[in-house]
């Protein structure tokens, strides 16, 4: 649905965005991630042709969009980063401009706004002005605003920012349930969106593609072997020595800020050796308090990917 | 067409949702309203005297009355305008709407082409409200049509050109302020301009009388309607719009 290759834009002093290739097919979610100034906003202002690129090639439904660029944006809902509303409007009459603008035929205008209205639960308020309502509000008219006239794609730069707990749930469950039909990208710096939203992610930093796969996929490849914490009431330097001499373990150490725990890193190659590392535990009477294995989250994905990675 | 039409619909109805447009209206026919009694009380009085002394020369009533009235109609729009123009793209522009309407299946020209229409309407809006001034004089005298025809029409394009020069420095800025203060310095620039054609050599001083819009405007009030003028009003009003066109432009490649 979406095909960018070697996308790149320069300004004057900086370049934004660096050779970008990546592709959106039909009904993914797709969630660009990365910090702020990471070049997302600027990757998005393309894609929808608002801002042309200095090299590069992006297809969006089929269509080029330097070469046709109206075909681009009758297909496209876009979500700035700020929600571009007229304050002296109602919400209702903004969004009949907004379908007008994108092309909506009169017979079907009245339509398209009562979905719209009521995809994004905008309906009591569709008549005050927009100048009135509050910024959770105003994000949702933005998003109103994309969706009124139906397009296959949509481009929302960081939809939640600004919503409050509930309001950012409604809206993730809106977007996901308009999935099934639609392409989206998202662009966010807040991690747990990703994951509740997204069905692939694209690691953005510093105007390149730091890493792009399905979530658990991203996860994983990331988690180089495993590594596992053992709470223990005495942590004798005898006993870690015997630890460290089980087969397939990388290392152990005593972590420096709790004087209970170790963790022990575990080679990538090793099967499950669990069982031999509690043992070995008991046997040592180390005095087993927990033992869990440590999960690499998002955040340390995020942070793995956007800073020690900066060869990529 | 359409697009144009959607694009200067919203944004004649947003002149009326502020008070902007009602402040404006209420402005101009306030001070031409004043300015049009004592025109005709001026008036009056010179054919007065004229009649029962036989002083002075007789005027007729497009010279008492139909020019000055229009004089003063043009020269309050030229305080007028630029807080019509002012707000057109710089306000977008501070707002952020401008990603909505580059986003959207328009062309960037529609875009200029219906900010535009939306100024010459609320113009003509206004213009329509002053012809109480020539229905006052229909009902208690004989006024000539056409120099009121024409004189609207010469009103309208002249300021239609004013309008083209708020637009441009509308464009040009996101605050409203130097946009109206920039598009006011110009225009009466464009005003005054062949003040000088005097004291400079022939050739300066033809195209310094040329490029007055105030010269062109002068035909019209005496009711007749010159291609060549028309062409000129038309002519600056497409460049006009045409260098707004191309600063947009440039926006978008920064």
């Amino acid at each position: 649905m979406i095909h960018a290759s070697n996308l790149t834009k320069r300004y004057a002093d900086r370049t934004a965005i660096d050779g970008l290739n990546f592709e959106v097919k039909k009904g993914e979610i797709v969630g660009f991630l990365g910090p702020n100034g990471a070049g997302k906003s600027t990757t998005m202002k393309i894609l929808t042709g608002y801002m042309p690129a200095t090299e590069g090639t992006v297809t969006v439904a089929g269509y080029d969009v330097f070469e046709s660029p109206l075909e681009v944006k009758r297909s496209v809902g876009y979500l700035p980063e700020t929600p571009p509303v007229y304050k002296e409007m109602t919400v209702r009459d903004y969004l009949d401009f907004a379908a007008r603008l994108h092309g909506v035929e009169k017979q079907g205008l009245r339509a398209a706004i009562d979905r719209a209205i009521e995809q994004t639960h905008l309906g009591e308020v569709q008549g005050r002005l927009i100048g009135n309502l509050s910024k959770g509000y105003r994000q949702r008219v933005g998003l109103a605003q994309a969706l009124v006239h139906n397009p296959p794609v949509l481009i929302l730069d960081e939809p939640t920012v600004g919503l409050d707990p509930k309001q950012i749930i409604e809206i993730r469950n809106l977007i996901r349930g308009l999935a099934s039909e639609r392409t989206v990208i998202l662009s966010t710096h807040i991690l747990p969106e990703v994951q509740a939203t997204c069905s692939r992610v694209i690691v953005i930093n510093q105007g390149r593609i730091v890493a792009q796969d399905s979530l658990d996929r991203l996860t994983a490849r990331l988690q180089q072997g495993k590594t596992f914490n053992l709470m223990v009431r005495n942590r004798s330097s005898q006993a870690l020595e015997v630890l460290r001499s089980i087969p397939g373990i990388k290392s152990v150490a005593e972590a420096p800020q709790a004087s209970e725990l170790v963790t022990i890193e575990v080679r990538p190659e090793a099967t499950d050796i669990r069982d031999q590392i509690i043992e070995t535990a008991v046997k040592q009477q180390m005095g087993v308090l927990e033992f869990f294995a440590e999960k690499l989250s998002l955040e340390d994905v995020f942070l793995q990917l956007t800073t020690t990675e900066e060869t990529v | 067409m359409k697009n144009i039409w959607t694009i200067a619909r919203r944004d004649f109805m947003a002149y009326f949702t502020s008070p902007l447009a009602y402040i404006l209206i209420s402005l101009l026919l306030l001070i031409t309203g004043y300015m049009f009694s004592q025109i005709v009380f001026g008036f009056i009085q010179h054919m007065m005297t004229y009649q029962q002394f036989n002083m002075g020369k007789p005027v007729s009533i497009t010279e008492g009355v139909i020019q000055p009235l229009f004089g003063s109609i043009n020269t309050i729009l030229l305080f007028i305008f630029p807080m019509i123009t002012m707000r057109l793209i710089a306000e977008e522009r501070k707002n952020e709407t401008l990603p909505l309407i580059l986003t959207s299946p328009i062309t960037l020209m529609q875009f200029i082409l219906g900010k535009f229409l939306s100024s010459v309407l609320l113009i003509s809006v206004m213009l329509a409200l002053t012809l109480v001034y020539p229905i006052v004089l229909q009902v208690y005298g004989n006024p000539e049509w056409g120099p009121i025809v024409g004189g609207y029409l010469g009103t309208l394009l002249m300021v239609s050109c004013y309008l083209a020069i708020g637009l441009f420095f509308s464009a040009m800025t996101e605050n409203q302020l130097i946009a109206g203060a920039l598009t006011f310095g110009a225009s009466l620039l464009f005003w005054i301009i062949n003040w000088a054609a005097q004291s400079v050599d022939s050739t300066t001083g033809a195209f310094l009388n040329y490029m007055s819009l105030i010269s062109h405007y002068q035909t019209f009030g005496t009711g007749l309607i010159v291609s060549s003028d028309v062409f000129f009003f038309l002519s600056f009003i497409a460049v006009g719009i045409y260098l707004t066109h191309q600063v947009l432009d440039s926006y978008r490649w920064r």
